[in-house]
């Protein structure tokens, strides 16, 4: 074939890039899920574990949008029991650190949440897993 | 097509490699601006909007002149025009697009950018100026794809450009109509408020685009074998010329009726432009050579024996690009905020980052613009077997569809 | 090839129309629902009314300012250019110019005077925003959602009155203190006064009229003039009250006893 040389280099190129992740993460990475505090009393959160492991972000930016934008400040869970809608005020009254527990778990997700920026009065607050590495 | 950009000389290679450094330079400084936040520019809680609103203000206007050329060609087949068509509708490209950049690296929150789409504003000209420099964008693209294909395949383009072309003639004037509705239609910022904001907006537009195209169809022609002819270019001059009188009657309009009626609300704007406000006068000595590049301009445009000589023209087109550069980029802008409404009078200059963030973003502009220019060249080329055309006549060839109509 | 290239196309164009037709948002669990707090003030129409008289009572005063900047976590940057402001006070010519004359002397001209957003009926910061982060309630609040702005800035530009603030860099830096527990914003959003929403809701006045009120001076009236008997109603049929630019047709609802 023509420019078989150009070809093949371009080929090993992309090969290498698109595994990238792979031998990059090699002895970098943990293999396994993260050690999280779990809360010192409180055995049960505000809603069932499995729903809360898959769809908390869900729930939360339905308290941001019912706080902020409904002036509503009550949220009844389906078991009845009625919580403020607080990120700092009811979260973490159990989940107390949250760079011990969210933080931890969603670098390992690496997938960001910002939340931090704003909600806790620590001056700064590893919210990536970058920055626990101590990049900028 | 785009093979075409692909192959040049080693002028063009260099050209396109200095342009992407300067992107490269823009985009590291634009990382620096994401992670510090918008305070590394000379913004302030006085002067919310500054140099990169300025550029999409002003490319908006470059962006809409298409229509200049568009329409004598499209609407009244004039004839002389037919290779200066591709050239209006890609800069128009190049220009939404930087108008795009610009209002992207203006936001304090990139990340949240979908939002606009999430939450749509019908009530909010942001929201609608996103609409039209979008669609602009979208037009633009299919119908110089669909024209130029057919060009280099020598046959006519495909039926449905032609009311995609006479959209895109009133969708011009209107992209350049609502970002002037950004600013007129605000009760808090009197200097804006006046209806004479749009059609001041196109008339400098109608004289600023035009004299970039002269500048470039001159170009063009000393570094290749593109040539729009004679006649287009000083059909351009014309334009140019009459615009730019149109312009500076609008700039007249608008003196006359603030100083005039004394109101201080409206004298203070002008004073702090034109004059300076309590010791403040940043702007002056910029309005200062805007209004005299203005004035040259329009000597050597109004008088005919000095117009209809190109090198001539080539001067007073960029006397009339700097004059309105200066005057609807930072003259108009900045002077909307001073003095503040509590009267405060608290200046704004760009800094050093924010200037090289704005040209990163022309010459990401530059960039494509070359890319497609040279894609326009190569087309031609090939369309008319290598040599070197003539006018008129072999307009009317290369533009069949002329005959449809 | 055109061809299949097109009807590849259309498919593709067809699958994802479908696949946009699920749902978004689903029903969280069944039964939960949010609801507002057993305390909250719940008003037809929050007005503010501040007696200037009694404000320059006391000279060099700024305890509401305090309060408010305190607990809400206005920061105090270091740059002039990026002040963060939600209440302060202005030169009085500067706030009413058109109730100022040539013979009108220095001490007057330059009373201290307090300045925060009006709340307008009409107002034009709402109008103008693109992704509805500032919008009017019900009640008449002008509120914000930090969580949805994008930091065009285009409310900063259209409020006539300068209510509005930009976080051009990170704010925390620039904190009085450790922060309390309202949320700090983060750079590249916009803030104001928003009266105390996040009190209003758990039954509380502004901290403004409340630390006024607590200096013993009462300069500072918060209330409902949908309630004709609350103390805004009363000041308003019994005095004679200024607004801000009443000429631009925003109707603010913060207004002064001169």
């Amino acid at each position: 074939m023509h420019d078989a040389g150009k070809i093949v280099l371009g080929l090993g190129v992309f090969g290498v890039l698109v595994t990238a992740p792979v031998w990059y993460g090699i002895g970098r990475g943990k293999g396994e899920p993260p050690e999280l505090q779990r809360p010192a009393t409180a055995k049960q959160c505000i809603e069932p574990t499995a729903f809360m492991r898959a769809r908390h972000m869900e729930l939360l930016n339905e308290w941001r949008d019912a706080v902020v934008r409904d002036a509503d400040r009550v949220y009844v869970a389906s078991d009845g029991q009625h919580h403020e809608m607080s990120l700092t005020g009811t979260c973490l009254r159990c989940h107390e650190d949250p760079e011990k527990f969210c933080i931890r778990c969603h670098a390992y997700a690496g997938v960001e949440a910002f939340c931090w920026d704003c909600h806790q009065k620590k001056r700064t607050m590893a919210v990536s897993a970058r920055r626990e590495r101590g990049a900028p | 097509m785009l093979e075409k950009a692909l192959t040049g000389s080693r002028r063009y290679w260099t050209l396109l490699a200095v342009l992407a450094g300067l992107v490269a330079v823009g985009f590291a400084t634009y990382l620096h601006q994401l992670s510090v936040g918008l305070g590394i520019t000379g913004l302030s809680r006085d002067v919310p909007w500054g140099l990169y609103i300025a550029q999409l203000t002003f490319l908006v206007g470059v962006a809409a002149s298409a229509v200049m050329v568009v329409l004598p060609y499209y609407l009244h087949h004039y004839k002389a025009f037919g290779k200066l068509a591709i050239l209006g509708e890609f800069l128009a490209i190049s220009a939404v697009i930087m108008c795009l950049l610009f209002v992207f690296v203006d936001i304090g929150q990139p990340r949240r950018a979908m939002n606009l789409i999430l939450y749509p504003s019908p009530r909010s000209i942001l929201f609608w100026d996103m609409i039209v420099l979008n669609g602009y964008l979208v037009l633009n693209v299919v119908i110089s794809r669909a024209t130029f294909r057919a060009e280099r395949a020598g046959t006519p383009p495909v039926r449905w450009v032609k009311p995609l072309i006479y959209l895109s003639i009133p969708w011009a004037v209107s992209i350049h109509t609502v970002t002037a509705f950004l600013y007129s239609g605000l009760a808090a910022r009197p200097f804006w408020l006046t209806a004479i904001l749009a059609p001041r907006f196109l008339a400098s537009a109608f004289a600023a685009g035009p004299a970039l195209l002269v500048l470039l169809s001159l170009l063009l022609r000393r570094v290749s074998t593109f040539d729009p002819g004679k006649e287009a270019v000083a059909k351009l001059g014309e334009i140019v010329a009459y615009a730019m009188v149109v312009n500076v009657f609008f700039v007249a309009l608008e003196l006359f009726t603030a100083l005039y009626s004394a109101i201080p609300e409206h004298v203070e704007h002008f004073t702090y432009l034109y004059l300076g406000l309590h010791g403040h006068g940043l702007l002056v000595p910029w309005m200062t050579v805007s209004v005299a590049l203005a004035v040259v301009s329009l000597v050597l445009l109004l008088v005919p024996q000095l117009r209809r000589r190109e090198g001539v023209l080539a001067v007073a087109s960029v006397a009339v690009v700097g004059s309105l550069w200066i005057d609807k980029g930072l003259g108009m802008v900045v002077t909307g905020f001073v003095p503040s409404p509590l009267g405060h009078v608290n200046e704004y200059w760009p800094t050093l980052p924010e200037t090289v963030i704005a040209l990163g973003i022309y010459a990401a502009g530059g960039l494509v613009l070359t890319v497609l220019y040279k894609i326009a060249i190569g087309v031609r080329e090939e369309a008319l077997g290598g040599g070197e055309v003539g006018q008129g006549a072999a307009a009317a060839e290369t533009r069949p569809e002329l005959k449809v109509a | 090839m055109t061809m299949r290239r097109r009807s590849f196309l259309k498919l593709a164009g067809l699958g994802l129309a479908g696949a946009s037709t699920v749902p978004v948002a689903q029903a969280l669990v069944r039964g939960a629902r949010t609801e507002a707090g057993p305390d909250a003030l719940k008003g037809k129409r929050w007005a503010m009314v501040i007696d200037e008289k009694k404000c320059l009572t006391r000279g060099g005063c700024d305890v509401c300012v305090q309060a408010c900047h305190r607990a809400h976590n206005v920061p105090a940057m270091a740059n002039p250019r990026h002040e963060v402001k939600w209440l302060w006070k202005e030169q009085f010519g500067h706030v009413f110019p058109d109730r100022v004359t040539p013979y009108t002397p220095a001490v007057m001209k330059e009373r201290p005077t307090l300045v925060l957003c009006n709340h307008c009926d009409n107002p034009p910061c709402v109008r103008v925003c693109p992704t509805q982060s500032t919008w009017k309630r019900a009640d008449g609040l002008v509120m914000m959602d930090m969580h949805r702005c994008i930091g065009c800035r285009y409310c900063v530009v259209a409020c006539p009155y300068g209510s509005r603030s930009f976080n051009f860099e990170d704010p925390r830096p620039g904190l009085r203190g450790e922060p309390t527990d309202y949320p700090t914003r983060t750079k590249g959003v916009v803030e104001k006064c928003t009266f105390c929403a996040e009190r209003l809701a758990v039954g509380q006045r502004p901290l403004c009229v409340e630390a006024c009120e607590g200096i013993g001076c009462g300069a500072l009236t918060f209330g409902d003039l949908g309630d004709p008997a609350s103390p805004v109603s009363a000041l308003l049929r019994e005095n004679d009250v200024a607004r801000r630019k009443p000429e631009l047709g925003t109707s603010p609802h913060v207004f002064y006893l001169l």
